[in-house]
């Protein structure tokens, strides 16, 4: 069974030990997707898999056949348009070094996804109603699994802000 | 990581078979990947169950059974668990992250293995848990995060899952598959005191695997309860200290009382003399610190996690005071 990856077919590694991480950077050369820990302590490495976010350093190649992986170099349109939240980033200031960038991104887009179908988080006051405002602090503990050592969370969670604004219109 | 072979579950009686060979079950992956390419684990075949089929059943009794490849995320996000188990529902929001949540799975999260540094700090630290009989570097080491109650000589680690301390406090029941049969244990019991043999950490026997968790009808103090986690950054850390509980009020009185606490223990614990000391009582903050008191009698701190006590009664009687005041 292949991998399907930003659209395209790709085998699965022989090495059953080969991390998606290291499949799509050091196999795939799609080095958007960064390593910060290797070992699910920073989120720099977030992918979407099957259009959910998961760590592609905790997750062998081989537990992807069959799925869809989608990385930041698979999020703007055909014609190189940037996804909406690409944009925002940009306008917001989302981001210094960049590096934990490509993670934020994924993160964030499958976490709109996330409150669009209602899960609550655990700092939503009513578990079983769901989250009734996208407060900062929502935005912020679901955001939580994505580390930034510059410190650029103010303009990360503005430019979430604005994604959400502009896909709600 | 040594070189290993990687198989997909064909269905329950293909993923037996093969674990009763030798190979270790993959569930997500987030903590198995890790201990194999740290070195700490070992495996020569894995079988991914995480693609049987997961499925959240309502009994005919208002139970849930929980299959043991249902994902934390999925778990989570189920609008019974929400609705009558909301304990379990935010002790799952408060692990690790939404990444991790959507590949963990139930099975996997139960069988997580400690965090203590020394145990994965293969080349560097002493560890009976990895090492019968090396020795245990925490004991006098940075032991923080370690147990204060049912620890022993040879080991001080603690379980860090959050979700098994709300099964705890659930009576949840743990659904156990082997060569001989099926069987099932109690959560609260599935996981063991380390005692003098640490690397034995469960009851679950070689070739045994994890088919699901049985949530009982819920009863009032399930449905109106909570979970509180206390850690050293706001989110995405291990407990210091957590607590399950739920509280059902009659004519002003405690009717039921369930808690469980996280971060003390080798397992989820059950404080079973604290909510025996809150029958009958009024529900105000000096019962529920007299309460927890009784449970923490035993409790013996390390040189470095004295604090746990205090946090563990104030944390206890800030949930039970809000579950007191919150409506029926
Ligand atoms: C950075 C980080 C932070 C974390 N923070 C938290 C936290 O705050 N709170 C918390 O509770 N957890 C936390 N975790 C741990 C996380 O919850 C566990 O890694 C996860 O639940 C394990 O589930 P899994 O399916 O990925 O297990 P795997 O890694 O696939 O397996 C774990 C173990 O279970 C065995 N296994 C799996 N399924 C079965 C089965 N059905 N039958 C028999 N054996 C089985 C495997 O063989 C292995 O030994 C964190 C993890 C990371 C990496
Ligand atoms: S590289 Fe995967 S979480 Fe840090
Ligand atoms: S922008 Fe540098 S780590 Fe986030």
């Amino acid at each position: 069974m292949s991998i399907r990856v930003n659209d395209t077919e790709v085998p699965p590694p022989d090495d059953a030990r080969v991390s998606l991480l290291d499949l799509l950077r050091e196999h795939l050369h799609l080095t958007g997707t960064k390593k910060g820990c290797d070992q699910g302590a920073c989120g720099a490495c977030t992918v979407l898999l099957d259009g959910n976010r998961v760590l592609s350093c905790l997750t062998l190649a081989v537990q992807a056949e069959g799925r869809e992986v989608r990385t930041i170099e698979g999020l703007a349109g055909a014609n190189g348009e940037l996804h909406v939240l690409q944009r925002a980033f940009v306008e917001r200031d989302g981001l210094q070094c960049g590096y934990c960038t490509p993670g934020q991104i994924c993160s964030a887009i499958a976490m709109a996804e996330e409150l669009r179908r209602g899960d609550p988080s655990y700092v939503t006051p009513d578990i079983a109603a769901g989250p009734a405002a996208v407060t900062r602090e929502e935005i912020r503990e679901r955001m939580s699994g994505n580390l930034c050592r510059c410190g650029a969370h103010n303009g990360i969670v503005e430019a979430i802000e604005l994604m959400l604004a502009e896909t709600a219109a | 990581m040594t070189p290993l072979r990687y198989v997909r579950a064909a269905d329950k009686v293909d993923a037996l078979a093969r674990v009763s060979s030798g190979a270790r079950c993959l569930g997500g992956g987030t903590n198995l990947v890790d201990l194999l390419r740290q070195n700490v684990e070992q495996a020569s075949e894995l079988v991914d169950i995480s693609r049987l089929h997961g499925a959240i059943q309502e009994r005919d009794d208002g139970g849930l059974f929980i299959d043991a490849s249902v994902t934390n995320a999925a778990l989570a996000a189920h609008p019974l668990v929400r609705r009558r188990y909301p304990v379990l529902a935010r002790a799952l929001l408060a692990g690790a992250s939404a990444q991790i949540r959507n590949m963990a799975t139930v099975g996997g999260n139960i069988l997580q293995r400690t965090r203590c540094t020394y145990f994965y700090d293969v080349d560097g630290a002493r560890c009976n848990k990895r090492q019968p009989g090396a020795g245990c570097d925490a004991r006098e080491g940075f032991n923080r995060y370690h147990a204060i109650l049912g620890a022993s000589d040879q080991c001080v680690a603690t379980h860090p899952s959050d979700m098994c301390v709300a099964l705890a406090m659930l009576d949840a029941v743990v659904h156990l598959s082997g060569a001989s049969g099926d069987r099932s244990v109690p959560l609260a019991d599935f996981h063991v005191p380390p005692g003098a043999t640490p690397q034995v950490e469960t009851v679950l026997l070689p070739g045994e695997l994890i088919t699901g968790v049985e949530l009982p009808p819920p009863t009032d103090a399930m449905v109106r309860s909570d979970y509180r986690k206390v850690r050293d950054r706001s989110s995405y850390a291990f407990a210091l200290v957590s607590v399950a509980g739920g509280l059902a009020l009659a004519e002003g009185r405690v009717r039921e009382a369930r808690i469980a606490l996280g971060g003390v223990a080798a397992k989820p614990w059950r404080a079973r003399r604290a909510e025996a000391a809150l029958i009958g009582v009024a529900p105000q903050s000096d019962a529920f610190v007299a309460a927890i008191r009784e449970e923490l009698a035993d409790a013996r701190p390390l040189s470095g996690n004295g604090f746990k006590i205090g946090l563990v009664e104030r944390t206890v009687v800030a949930v039970l005071t809000a579950l007191a005041g919150a409506r029926a």
